[in-house]
C-alpha cells in the first residue's frame, strides 16, 4: 500500500488539536510547555470548554500562553496567577478557571499566592511547570533547583550552605484542607503524556465541580537552561528530577 | 491476519527539528533532514522509512509543536 492511500482523511488518527492555533510558539526546540499547551487544548476541546474555560497566564517562559490556546486569559504578574483565578472563578463559578505557573512563579514570588489559594481551596485547577530553574531569565536558580543542579547563579552546582534545600512544594499543597486532587507528571514519553492528559483533564473537571483546588505538576525540561539537547534533558530529568520529584498521585479525593 | 499500517506528516513550517519524534519512534521511522531546511533554519523530521510506520502516535504524542498528524489503516490479507 502507498503512502498516499494511507494518507486520507478518514485515516485520520491524530491532528493539531484546533484550540492550538497556527500562531509558531516562541519555545525552544523540545520545550516540555509546549507538550503542556497542546493537551491543555486537547483537553478543552474534548470537554467542550471552549467558552467556559478561563486561563491565567503566568510570567515566565510561558507568558504568552494566550497567544497559543485560543480561549479567555488573563495575564498576572509574576506570581500571583491564584490570586487572579480565585477572582475569575469567585465572579463566574460556571467557569473552567486554571493557571498556567512556572517553578518561578509557584515556588519562589508566587509562593503566598499559591499556597493560600490551594489552602482556601479555591476551586481552580493549577498546572505547575517545574523545570527546575527561571527558564525565562537566562536559567538561574530557582528554589526547585536541585542539590549540585548547575544554573547560571549556581556555577559550581548547588549548595546547600549557601542556598538551603530544594522545595518540593507541591508536597506541601497536599497537606493542605483545600486541595482535593494533588498529583506529579511528566511529559517526556507517549505513555507519560497520555497520563499527564487525563490528570489535567481531572483537575479541570474538578473545577466545574467546586471540589477544591487541584494541583498538576508536570515535572519538566528546560533543555537551554540545562545546557543541553532536548533527549539529554529528558534523560537527565528521568536520572536526577524523578528522586527528588517522584511522579504519582500525591492525593486524590 | 489483518495488518496495520501507519503514515504521518510533518507540518514542516512548524517543526523546530528537536528530534523528540525521532527518539519516540518504536520502528524508527523518522529521521530529521540531513540537509534541508525550513524558512526558520531548522532541520525539520521527515519518514525516513514509511513503510515500517505503524500508526501509533508516539511521535505526535510527544511532539512540543503539535507539527504531526497521523493515519492509520487496517489491511485485510
Ligand atoms: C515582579 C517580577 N519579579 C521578577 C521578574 C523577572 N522574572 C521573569 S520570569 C522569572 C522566572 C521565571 O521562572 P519560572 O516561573 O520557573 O518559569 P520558566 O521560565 O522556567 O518557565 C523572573 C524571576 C518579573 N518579571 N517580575
Ligand atoms: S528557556 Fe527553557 S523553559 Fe524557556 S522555552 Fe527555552 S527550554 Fe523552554
Ligand atoms: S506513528 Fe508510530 S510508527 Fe509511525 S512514525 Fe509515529 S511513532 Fe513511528
Ligand atoms: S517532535 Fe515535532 S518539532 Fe520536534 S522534530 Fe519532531 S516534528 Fe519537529
Ligand atoms: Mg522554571
Amino acid at each position: 500500500m502507498d503512502v498516499n492511500d494511507i494518507l486520507k482523511p478518514e485515516n485520520r488518527v491524530y491532528k493539531k488539536p484546533t484550540l492550538l492555533n497556527d500562531n509558531h510558539m516562541h519555545y525552544c526546540p523540545g520545550c516540555s510547555h509546549g507538550v503542556v499547551h497542546k493537551l491543555i487544548a486537547e483537553i478543552l476541546e474534548e470537554m467542550h470548554a471552549e467558552e467556559i474555560a478561563i486561563g491565567i497566564a503566568p510570567v515566565g517562559c510561558a507568558v504568552f500562553a494566550y497567544n497559543y490556546i485560543d480561549v479567555d486569559w488573563i495575564e498576572a504578574p509574576h506570581g500571583r496567577a491564584p490570586a487572579l483565578a480565585t477572582a475569575a472563578k469567585r465572579l463566574q463559578p460556571d467557569k473552567l478557571v486554571f493557571t498556567y505557573q512556572g517553578d518561578g512563579d509557584m515556588a519562589a514570588i508566587g509562593t503566598a499566592e499559591s499556597l493560600h489559594a490551594a489552602n482556601r481551596g479555591e476551586n481552580i485547577a493549577m498546572i505547575f511547570i517545574n523545570n527546575a530553574i527561571y527558564g525565562m531569565t537566562g536559567g538561574q536558580m530557582a528554589p526547585t533547583t536541585l542539590l549540585g543542579m548547575k544554573t547560571s547563579t549556581t556555577p559550581y552546582g548547588r549548595r546547600v550552605d549557601l542556598n538551603g534545600y530544594p522545595l518540593a512544594i507541591t508536597n506541601l499543597m497536599a497537606q493542605l484542607d483545600g486541595t482535593c486532587y494533588v498529583t506529579r507528571q511528566s511529559v517526556h514519553t507517549p505513555a507519560a503524556v497520555r497520563k499527564a492528559k487525563a490528570a489535567i483533564r481531572k483537575a479541570f473537571e474538578n473545577s466545574l465541580q467546586g471540589k477544591g483546588t487541584s494541583v498538576v505538576e508536570i515535572v519538566s525540561t528546560c533543555n537551554s537552561g540545562w545546557k543541553m539537547t532536548p533527549e539529554q534533558a529528558n534523560k537527565w530529568m528521568e536520572e536526577n528530577m524523578f528522586a527528588k520529584y517522584p511522579i504519582g498521585d500525591l492525593k486524590n479525593e | 491476519m489483518a495488518k496495520i499500517r501507519g503514515a504521518v506528516t510533518v507540518n514542516t513550517d512548524r517543526c523546530k527539528g528537536c528530534n523528540l519524534c525521532v527518539v519516540a519512534c518504536p520502528t524508527k521511522v523518522l529521521l530529521l533532514q540531513p540537509k534541508e531546511v525550513n524558512n526558520r533554519g531548522y532541520h525539520f523530521a521527515y519518514m525516513a522509512e514509511p513503510e515500517k510506520c505503524i500508526g501509533c502516535a508516539s511521535c505526535a504524542l510527544v511532539c512540543p509543536d503539535a507539527c504531526i498528524e497521523v493515519y492509520k489503516v487496517k489491511i485485510e490479507e
